[in-house]
């Protein structure tokens, strides 16, 4: 499965490039990620909830960042088992692009399940992932675009000093 | 005297205890302290197993044990065998890789059994098979039958993902027929592959008796006799004496259920290593990943021909698919229950099969209800049906022009057999008759004013059942002899015990037998109690399948009532005080002709049960055993037409008629047997047009796990099926039977396949023939008629 997809983002590209590479907004970009923690420059370690047709499971697995290319690109990609409902992986090709003050984020997603996932739901793999991945953009996108110093303590984001 | 039960359509004895739900199944046999396993199935198609961390899982709740293949290897537990061997056409065998019940090194398909955990109840094992942590080093899948001989090696043992290059006939002969061809009919087509889905999924319950060093299993076997000479000499090791294998009744089996499965093997050998009883019952997602599936076959097909229609040769070219590991008979399947059938009910001199069987990252696959013969006679019958577009000449026409004629019986075919007799003119003009096939071009027209497309598709099969006489499957690479056993206890009362080596799981056993046996005896069926399924009870057997239990497992009670009468026949001349050449036996009486004096069989059998004034030197008792191996296969055949009508704007199919004419030789109860062509037609029409097991080509996953995309058929799928009979009994065996489990799965496909290809004036269109396919190719077609005109 492959989806491709743009999102604007009212924050300058620094920052937004800073973002994709913060533990915390990950998370709280990512649906139903319930832990995200960092286990080296980059790479993180994660559990996430999702609900795929009649099949839900908790994922863990690594996620690593690669092709770096500060601040235009990168590719975060995953792996998780999800115990005997199989495994899901995928990967996603990001890109910032400014735009004035805001940027301009446009990613392709390549993903894929196993198992139990796919032998049940996949029929309904498309449609139930299309939505969370792009919800991601749009976690990423608010949790950006609300972010000041006020909120910054609400959602856990320690903002650098260039957003003040 | 009693009315003759034999050709009466008896309702079936056991649909009491069955319809009302008492039966008793796996599933309903409860042991003390018995645990439940859960099998952790690996969810990569093809990925080395690099370690498996069972901690945190045996440290879970309930949770009585977590093992894997290398702790089932360090028990030296073998391989599960594959019993047929095919020898190459190098004259080398067949590349028998080994499958072990839990896989100790690479996952070969998704489902693939990885490991098992054993809990005091299946949710506890389940809960604790998701704590396992498996470390899998994904391999490229093999899935694409095309490419599967280019793709990364599944076994050390089968380079090129070959189990065998098979060939049947001589290549120069075929090559010089096809060399003076007027016509030359050719087409590749796809037998697609099917999920077998009985109602009842599989189970197993194991348990060790340390007292006596022994093992009960029960499963849901067709053949429990095979499975104990399984596990006993390939797998296990445990003598047979000291294992015991019960088939309790059994919620159909389609042949799916013939084998030795992965997880009834674990079961036994855990139900030793934890000390309980040790159950697992599959759920419906298991059944379509790890059950054997059917057919799956790519095949080129050509047919040479002369200028008048007659049939110069047949040159087949299949690659057959085997799955991830051989399931126990999966080799025989491809070659000689398909390529010795190709011949089907013609004349055609030269026959060229080749055959070869690859490994790819997919469930085995084996024999499903026919076996090997549906997938020889739709290609046969669609290639016929081919040429006789191609030249113009009336399928119908065609296929008389090439028939075997009654008076060629028997009939030496090219491809080993022999059929011994049959006619196949008398069934289709019966057919074509029932479905007034002179009326067709009106219904056509009148179809045709509704903006329909209507097809009428005729298909003359032929099978080979009764599998099957030991000496000639012997050459063939047999690895067992499949005659079949019979005991007939005739008791001190007058009743019956009837044992028999065949099992029913749905057929109605228990009715037909017990008709044959009261008949033979002249007692009520009532008190004709069969008894199968379960080897400390039956003598050995070879279990049910390929249309066998009646011509060879009825034979065989037969041969056992006759030397029961046999015997009752020397009592009875004591008795009566006369040469036993004076006696005459009739239905459960011996009397001396030309006098009144006449003794029963009951009261024979109670003088040979208490001898005192007995014949000098006889043996006491009544109980016999036969043992029946048939002298030839046996060969139903007939013709079925269906007739469709399609909706070109949609695609969406209506069956709109069916008629099946089918030649089984003698009937013993025809309700019956007409239960057992719905049933065969049912999966036939399934695989025609909805069934279809898909695996995405890249990973390999399954995507037809479930039935909300595996489509199985239902009622209003269907027409009301016509059915009828034409009858020439079989030549061999006692009760002239031939055999009709089979037949409506192996005549549908082809049938409906020529009438849809009919309705839209095509050559071919590949099973399923989905409604979007059908769209795709009336488009097609109607686009192809636009240009012409």
């Amino acid at each position: 499965m492959e989806m491709t997809g743009e999102q604007r983002i009212k924050a300058p590209q620094g920052i937004v490039w800073w973002a994709l590479n913060d533990r915390d907004v990950l998370q709280a970009s990512i649906p139903g990620c319930k832990t995200l923690a960092k286990t080296s420059e980059t790479g993180f370690e994660a559990t996430v909830t999702a609900k795929i047709g009649p099949v839900s499971a908790t994922f863990t697995g690594a996620v690593v960042l690669s092709d770096i290319d500060a601040p235009h690109s990168y590719r975060i990609s995953g792996q998780g088992k999800g115990g005997i409902a199989g495994f899901a992986s995928g990967s996603a090709d990001i890109h910032l692009v400014p735009d004035g003050d805001e940027t301009v984020l446009t990613y392709t997603v390549h993903a894929q399940v196993g198992g139990k996932l796919a032998q049940i739901g996949s029929r309904l793999i498309d449609s139930a992932a299309r939505s969370p991945a792009a919800q991601v953009f749009v976690n990423f996108s608010e949790c950006l675009s609300a972010l000041g110093p006020k909120d910054a303590r609400k959602t856990g984001v320690v903002v650098p000093t260039i957003w003040v | 005297m009693t009315e003759l039960l034999v050709g009466k359509s008896m309702k079936r004895k056991e649909d009491q205890r069955l319809l009302t739900g008492r039966g008793r199944y796996v599933d309903d046999i409860r042991r003390p302290g018995e645990s439940h396993a859960y099998f952790v199935r690996s969810p990569h198609a093809h990925a080395e197993i690099r370690s498996v961390k069972k901690d945190a899982a045996l440290a879970s709740p309930g949770v009585l044990g977590v093992f894997t293949g290398k702790d089932i290897q360090r028990d030296n537990w073998g391989s599960i065998p594959c019993g047929w061997v095919v020898t190459d056409r190098y004259g080398k065998p067949h590349k028998a890789v080994p499958h072990y019940a839990l896989t100790p090194d690479k996952a070969r398909y998704v489902g693939d059994h990885v490991a098992v955990v054993v809990a005091e109840t299946y949710a506890q094992a389940r809960d604790a098979a998701e704590l396992i942590e498996i470390d899998y080093h994904e391999l490229p899948p093999v899935i694409d039958l095309a490419t599967a001989m280019s793709g990364a090696q599944i076994h050390d043992l089968a380079p090129q993902n070959l189990c065998y290059d098979w060939e049947l006939g001589e290549q120069a002969e075929i090559d010089a027929v096809f060399a003076r061809a007027h016509h030359v009919a050719s087409l590749d087509l796809v037998n697609n592959r099917l999920a077998p889905s009985p109602m009842e999924p599989r189970a197993a319950l194991a348990e060790y008796d340390p007292a006596q060093e022994s093992y009960t299993l029960w499963s849901t076997s067709q053949n429990p006799h095979m499975l104990r000479w399984m596990l006993s000499e390939n797998v296990s090791g445990i003598p047979e004496t000291k294992l015991r294998v019960i088939s309790p009744d059994v919620g159909g089996g389609f042949g799916m259920k013939i084998y030795c499965y992965p997880e009834e093997t674990t079961c036994l050998w855990l139900s030793k290593q934890v000390g309980r009883p040790v159950r697992w019952t599959g759920d419906r997602s298991e059944s379509f990943l790890a059950d054997a599936h059917g057919r799956d076959h790519r095949t080129r097909v050509e047919l040479a021909l002369d200028d008048k229609g007659i049939f110069l040769g047949l040159k087949v070219d299949t690659v057959a698919n085997m799955g991830a590991y051989l399931s126990n008979y999966a080799t025989s399947i491809p070659t000689y229950f398909y390529a010795t059938l190709l011949a089907g009910c013609y004349k055609t001199p030269v026959i060229h099969c080749d055959v070869k069987a690859v490994f790819t990252n997919t469930s085995p696959v084996d024999a499903y209800r026919g076996a090997g013969r549906p997938e020889a006679a739709y290609l046969i019958e669609r290639i016929i049906d081919v040429a006789a577009m191609e030249m113009g000449v009336d399928p119908i026409e065609l296929r008389r022009r090439n028939f075997i004629k009654p008076a060629d019986f028997p009939y030496q075919t090219p491809v080993h057999l022999i059929y011994d007799i049959g006619d196949y003119d008398a069934s289709l003009d019966e057919a074509l008759r029932m479905i007034d096939y002179a009326g067709f071009p009106a219904r056509k027209a009148e179809s045709k004013s509704r903006g329909k497309l209507r097809g009428i598709g005729v298909a003359c099969y032929i099978e080979a059942c009764g599998v099957a006489p030991s000496q000639l499957i012997g050459k063939m690479g047999a690895g067992a002899g499949l005659w079949e056993s019979a005991q007939v206890r005739f008791n001190v009362t007058g009743t019956a015990f009837v044992l028999t080596g065949t099992h029913g799981h749905g057929q109605g056993h228990e009715t037909t037998f017990g008709q044959i046996v009261a008949d033979m005896f002249g007692i009520p069926i009532e008190h004709v109690e069969l008894v199968h399924g379960d080897t400390s009870q039956v003598p050995m057997g070879m279990g049910t399948y390929g249309s066998r239990s009646l011509a060879v497992g009825g034979s065989a009670i037969v041969r056992a009532a006759e030397k029961v009468i046999a015997k009752g026949h020397k009592i009875a001349a004591h008795m009566l005080e006369a040469a036993e050449n004076d006696v005459e036996y009739a239905r459960g009486w011996y009397s001396v002709p030309g006098t009144n004096r006449k003794v029963k069989l009951t009261d024979v059998a109670k003088k040979a049960y208490i001898p005192v004034d007995y014949p000098v030197g006889l043996e006491p008792g009544l109980d016999e055993t036969a043992f029946y191996d048939p002298a030839n296969f046996t060969y139903p055949a007939g013709a079925h037409i269906a007739e469709v009508e399609i909706d070109p704007e949609t695609g969406t199919l209506k069956i709109v008629d069916w008629v099946a004419v089918d030649d089984f030789g003698k009937v013993i109860n025809p309700m019956i047997v007409e239960g057992q062509i719905h049933g065969g037609l049912a999966q036939g029409i399934g695989q025609a047009i909805l069934e279809n097991v898909v695996y995405d080509s890249e990973t390999g996953q399954l995507l037809s796990g479930s039935f909300m995309d595996y489509a199985m058929p239902r009622a209003d799928d269907f027409p009301n099926f016509k059915v009828g009979y034409t009858e020439t009994p079989c030549t061999h065996n006692p009760l002239g039977a031939k055999g009709a489990g089979e037949a409506g799965a192996i005549a549908s496909p082809p049938a409906l396949i020529n009438a849809i290809s009919n309705a839209l004036g095509i050559r071919h269109i590949d099973m399923p023939a989905t409604p979007q396919r059908i769209w795709r190719a009336a488009r097609a077609a109607g686009a192809a008629d636009a240009q012409k005109e």
